[in-house]
């Protein structure tokens, strides 16, 4: 199921697919943020932004706007579907 | 010893890799720190024994993801192995977090592909086993083709192993370590490497893709760079993809030799986390972090602030005895000693703010600052970033706009810059005392709330408020076209390092008190010139008030006191004094106030002792009589008390907004390039200086 990090839930993982190169900056991706990587939405900031992210083994916060931009797969939670 | 060998040693790093504790533990305190030429970025250089034959002299480079620089600092580190000849080092070392391994490598890939000698010193060592991580180093130095090493450096470990790999730099291989150009775009690099012969094919690709962050490219090298920069939006993609090679390839690498088990790594960071960005935890426990560093900042300092300030008075009497009078004691007494004495005052303040707010970002808790303010200071047209600058202007503005730098977005940053000199700075303090303490009353309201006290709270959230509001309205009227972007590492707590944080209190405070020193030292003297220097009248002053006080019987102190104040009226200062005195009078000043507001344009806290000479008072560092002659001054005009409350208020108000800090207009020019910014900054505060006291004045008599 394709969505962006901005729609990820806090302990949600998924794997990028596709960032519009265009529009973000070249120092996010060498930052670790990268297609095929996996990314998990670790904290949303009290006004619902920026996003505290893992992706890539680097702890990255970045705001909305970018996240949004990020198209995802989501990653079914394997524990959470273990435990319901 | 003529084979003495001195090797350049440059290191460079991410951000919280600790290369500054292996700077640190390499050099000790044989260090100094200097400035970039041309900008004001830090210069952090030392020395270190290797063996008996060989000195290191080391860098330590600004930090940084990557040598594409995001920022002025970060420019530094391309700068240093691109453009300066004559500092080229011998040998670069990268020092990585073996818990960021992947993104340390990212660097090193680059750096190591300038060709020169590269040593990859993986820091924090001690903690692999607590963090469940293994590296096979063989193997890893095997891969990468060059000098691998485990250190601690808070922990001295591999710190020897280290000093032996640079004095043998010159058996380090130099291949490029990630042949990735034919993989990015063959035509074009064939194109680059027939064009650029004298330099490697990874520099002249940095030459192309980061032609804007040099200032200085000779004419024909200029125009091959152009030939290659048509087309943006192709480099663009090329250097995207470029990037995602070398982790490509880095990832290859680790896989055959790091290993971390997840379920040893320990969940202190999560669990930390949970807490310091809790929407409601987060930001009390941030409050309670803020009122804790203002409490200490005057609670801490007030009896070492005295003692300085009677230190000296003392040493004025004491150069007065000693010296014989004339010309240069004066110059000592009334110039130099007090103008000195100024600076040293804040002394106490300013290490305590740098001693705080640099055990914070050790800590990596600024990070969850910047996290949690992030959305809030948006809207005033800044970033979260923007805090620590509006944290560390209630020291001094200078070091704040410098910290402003690793905002990414030019218009949050320029408003940053902008609207930090309202927060209220520790040179506003000694006026804000002396008027204080002159025109509120000592009382308490329900009990404990000192008046005086609260009074002074008022001023610190009008500053904050001044510079919230200045940055909404900067935010809807400039138009910048720039897009703002925001990427930050969310660090690893870690306790913070003594020996760091003591060495950056030292060296931030030399550093503030040689460059506010420099200013206000010539200020003094300058003023002292101005007041003891004056037209006919001046020169003759005894004569004239003599004839005229003929009849008044005055003993021989009142004479003496009537002629300084006709020398005073009549000196260069006091002239320029009456002239703007028109200006002032509608706020309630008079020509004598006048010239400490002249004054006070080079440097705020010269305020009060501009005030002290001008009343001629004998003793200037003692407040009370400062005071006293102040309370006792009287308006001719109306024949009560000159500074009362309308007049003191009105005061206050101008000195919470006015622009008057020649080293924060310097400052500013030069970050911002352009003298349009400080001009605006100090004609629109001004303005709003004016009219505020003005307003005050008029509605409070």
């Amino acid at each position: 199921m394709s969505t962006t990090i901005a729609n990820l839930n806090v302990g949600e993982k998924g794997i990028i697919e596709n960032i519009p190169y265009e529009m973000v900056p070249l120092k996010l991706l060498e930052m670790g943020c990268l297609p095929g990587k996996e990314v998990e939405l670790i904290q949303i900031a009290p006004l619902n932004d920026p996003l505290y992210i893992k992706v890539n083994g680097s702890h990255l916060a970045i705001r909305k706007e970018m996240a949004q931009l990020i198209v995802i797969t989501k990653r079914e939670n394997l524990c959470e579907t273990i435990k319901s | 010893m003529r084979d003495h060998q001195v090797i350049k040693v440059a290191l460079v790093g991410n951000p919280n890799t600790g290369k500054s504790s292996l700077f640190n533990q390499l050099t000790g305190l044989n260090q100094k720190v200097s400035n970039y030429p041309g900008v004001t970025v830090e210069k952090k250089t030392g020395t270190a024994k290797l063996s008996n034959t060989t000195t290191a002299q080391i860098v330590d480079l600004p930090g940084t993801y990557s040598i594409n620089p995001s920022s002025i600092d970060e420019n530094i580190v391309l700068q240093s192995f691109l453009n300066a000849e004559s500092e080229y080092p011998d040998v670069a070392v990268v020092v990585a977090d073996v818990e960021n391994l992947k993104r340390n490598l990212y660097l090193f890939s680059q750096i190591k592909d300038l060709e020169i000698p590269v040593i990859l010193a993986i820091n924090m060592s001690d903690q692999m086993k607590k963090k469940g991580i293994t590296i096979d180093i063989d193997l890893l130095k095997q891969e990468l083709n060059a000098e691998v090493l485990l250190i601690s450096a808070r922990k001295n470990i591999g710190i020897e192993a280290l000093k032996g790999a640079i004095v043998n730099y010159k058996k380090i291989n130099t291949s490029v370590i990630a042949d990735i150009a034919d993989r990015i775009d063959a035509e074009f690099f064939n194109k680059v490497k027939a064009t650029f012969k004298e330099v490697s094919l990874y520099k002249a690709w940095l030459l192309i893709t980061q032609y804007h962050n040099f200032s200085t490219i000779d004419h024909q090298l200029k125009i091959q760079i152009e030939s290659f920069r048509k087309d943006s939006s192709s480099l663009k993609k090329m250097q995207n993809r470029e990037t995602i090679l070398r982790y490509q390839y880095i990832n290859t690498i680790l896989n055959k030799t790091y290993t971390v088990n997840v379920d040893e790594a320990t969940g202190l960071r999560y669990k930390l986390d949970k807490i310091l960005t809790h929407k409601i935890f987060g930001y009390i426990i941030f409050a309670g972090i803020l009122m804790f560093i203002f409490q200490s900042i005057f609670e801490w300092t007030g009896s070492s602030m005295d003692f300085i300030d009677a230190s000296f008075s003392q040493l004025s009497e004491f150069v007065k005895e000693i010296l014989p009078e004339g010309v240069f004691a004066d110059l000592l007494i009334d110039g130099v000693i007090p103008g000195i004495g100024g600076v040293v005052i804040f002394i106490p303040q300013i290490a305590i703010l740098f001693l705080l707010v640099s055990i914070l970002e050790e800590t990596g808790y600024m990070s969850r600052v910047v996290f949690l303010m992030d959305k809030i200071m948006r809207r005033f047209g800044m970033s979260g970033k923007s805090v620590i600058p509006l944290i560390s202007g209630t020291a001094c503005s200078i070091p704040a706009i410098m910290a402003a730098r690793n905002i990414e977005g030019w218009k949050e940053r320029l408003i940053t810059i902008l609207v930090t000199p309202f927060t209220t700075c520790s040179a506003r303090l000694p006026v804000y005392a002396i008027i204080i303490a002159l025109v509120i009353p000592d009382k308490r309201i329900i009990g404990v709330f000192s008046l005086q006290g609260l009074t002074l709270m008022a001023l610190y959230l009008l500053g904050f408020l001044a510079a919230v509001i200045s940055g909404y309205l900067l935010h809807k009227v400039l138009k910048v076209n720039q897009k703002s972007f925001f990427v930050i590492e969310m660090p690893n707590y870690k306790l913070p390092s003594l020996k760091n944080v003591l060495f950056n209190v030292l060296e931030k405070t030399k550093s503030f008190v040689f460059g506010a020193g420099k200013i206000i030292l010539a200020l003094s003297i300058v003023l002292w010139f101005l007041a003891s220097n004056g037209s006919e009248l001046y020169e003759n002053a005894n004569a004239i008030v003599k004839k005229e006080s003929v009849n008044l019987e005055l003993s021989e102190d009142e004479l003496n006191q009537k002629i300084s104040s006709y020398k005073l009226e009549h000196s260069y200062i006091g002239m320029a004094g009456k002239m703007i005195e028109p200006a002032i009078k509608p706020l309630g000043y008079d020509w004598k106030i006048g010239i400490a507001l002249l004054t006070s344009f080079a440097a705020r806290e010269v305020f009060v002792s501009t005030l002290a000479t001008i009343y001629s008072v004998e003793d200037e560092d003692n407040e009370d009589t400062i005071k006293e002659r102040m309370a006792a001054e009287i308006n001719q005009e109306t024949g009560r008390k000159r500074f009362n409350f309308p007049v003191g208020m009105s005061l206050l108000m101008f000195y919470a907004f006015a622009m008057q800090c020649t080293g924060t207009l310097a400052i500013v020019k030069r970050e911002t390039n352009s003298w349009k910014w400080p001009l605006l900054q100090l004609f629109g505060m001004t303005a709003l200086a004016y009219v505020s006291a003005l307003l005050t004045f008029t509605v409070l008599s």
